[in-house]
């Protein structure tokens, strides 16, 4: 499977560096090596959901008892997580982390995530999420760190885009 | 049992505990009781009252967290319930305030009013100690047996589906999310 492990660990060490105790997570191939990291890590909880929306919960609940989180997701992950989002985090000004595998851009193979991938943009801005892409290794650390900070002085969810070049290894 | 007269049996359990409520009725008749900055209720967002449980009584293990949650919102939510079950946060009390119906926007009935069992699926789900309760005297018990077993709990406690005339208090959201907030960060 050609999902970068080497990019995989730099986000992860990052989410290290920036303090994330505990991350949610619901499978999808992009995020194999991400979420395996954090079942090896003795100092991460790792919470695998049932649907991602749960993870807003959860978040929520860690970031009132102090513990920074992050959560992780394919874009449609995010889409079925959005009532939760502008129901629980919007309303009540609660920070999120949000590392979504950004699905159905430019190379993408699987015609099913060719949708999702098309309206994930348009979906962050109408909900007025703050986002950027990480798609080389170089700005991973400090992309992830500047989104943390905003999430935490505006109190709301943020969102990192994992694209293709970033997370998958194949000839360009 | 009327859930405002069970609310007040077990209010001495809430006042010691992180407490986390579903919208509409439970929240105004918790506040009715008496509003506490350890309460917090999440005012939409249904079914991630259990979710918001999870992620306090995983960050917080050496303090009680309490969901009062109802059946419209674990309907939403029940995967949520197998969450809950495997990271099984042991200083949790789930208690499920069934009335059959979504009160809050017009008492619709719930398929809790056509056999469905939040306690068996609880059961089903994993979570270790699940029990139904229509009294409140065994849901005094209950709740006081699930806090004494310092393990994962729900409690199905079935009432009748009557609430407050309206749901709006004067606790403004924000104002209750941050004071619940710098209340935790003090019990450090």
């Amino acid at each position: 499977m050609p999902v970068s492990t080497s990019s995989s660990r730099v986000i992860y060490e990052a989410l290290k560096a920036n303090g994330i105790r505990l991350v949610s997570a619901l499978p999808e191939t992009w995020l194999v090596h991400l979420i395996r990291m954090a079942e090896e890590d003795p100092d991460m909880t790792l919470i695998r959901l049932a649907k991602e929306e749960e993870g807003v919960g959860i978040s929520a609940g860690a970031h009132m008892a102090g513990m920074k989180s992050a959560m992780l997701m394919q874009n449609h992950g995010f889409l079925a997580s959005i009532n939760g989002i502008v129901s629980c985090a919007q309303l009540y000004k609660i920070p999120l982390l949000m590392l979504i595998s950004y699905r159905g851009e430019f190379g993408e193979r699987d015609p099913w995530q060719t949708e999702g991938g098309g309206v994930t943009e348009d979906l962050l801005r109408a909900l007025r999420i703050p986002f950027a892409y990480l798609d080389h290794p170089d700005h991973v650390g400090a992309r992830i760190r500047k989104a943390q900070t905003l999430a935490h002085s505006a109190n709301k969810p943020v969102a990192l885009l994992l694209c293709r070049d970033l997370m998958w290894e194949e000839p360009a | 049992m009327r859930r405002l007269e069970s609310l007040k049996a077990i209010y001495a359990r809430l006042e010691e505990s992180i407490v986390v409520t579903i919208m509409g009725a439970v929240a105004a008749e918790l506040q009715s009781i008496g509003h506490r900055p350890n309460f917090f209720y999440l005012q939409h967002a249904m079914g991630l009252a259990s979710s918001m449980g999870l992620g306090l009584a995983l960050a917080r293990p050496d303090r009680r967290v309490m969901v009062l949650d109802g059946d419209g919102s674990v309907l939403m939510n029940l995967g949520g319930l197998t969450t809950l079950a495997r990271y099984r946060p042991r200083n949790l009390v789930h208690i499920v305030f069934d009335n059959e119906s979504l009160l809050s926007v017009g008492g619709f009935p719930t398929a809790t009013s056509t056999g469905s069992d939040l306690a068996a699926i609880a059961h089903a789900a994993g979570v270790p100690r699940t029990c139904t309760v229509t009294e409140i005297d065994t849901l005094v018990v209950a709740v006081n047996d699930a806090v004494a077993s310092k393990d994962l709990s729900t409690i199905v406690a079935k009432v009748e589906p009557v609430g407050p005339s309206g749901f709006v208090t004067d606790l403004g959201l924000l104002e209750n999310r941050f004071e619940f907030q710098r209340w935790l960060r003090q019990q450090r």
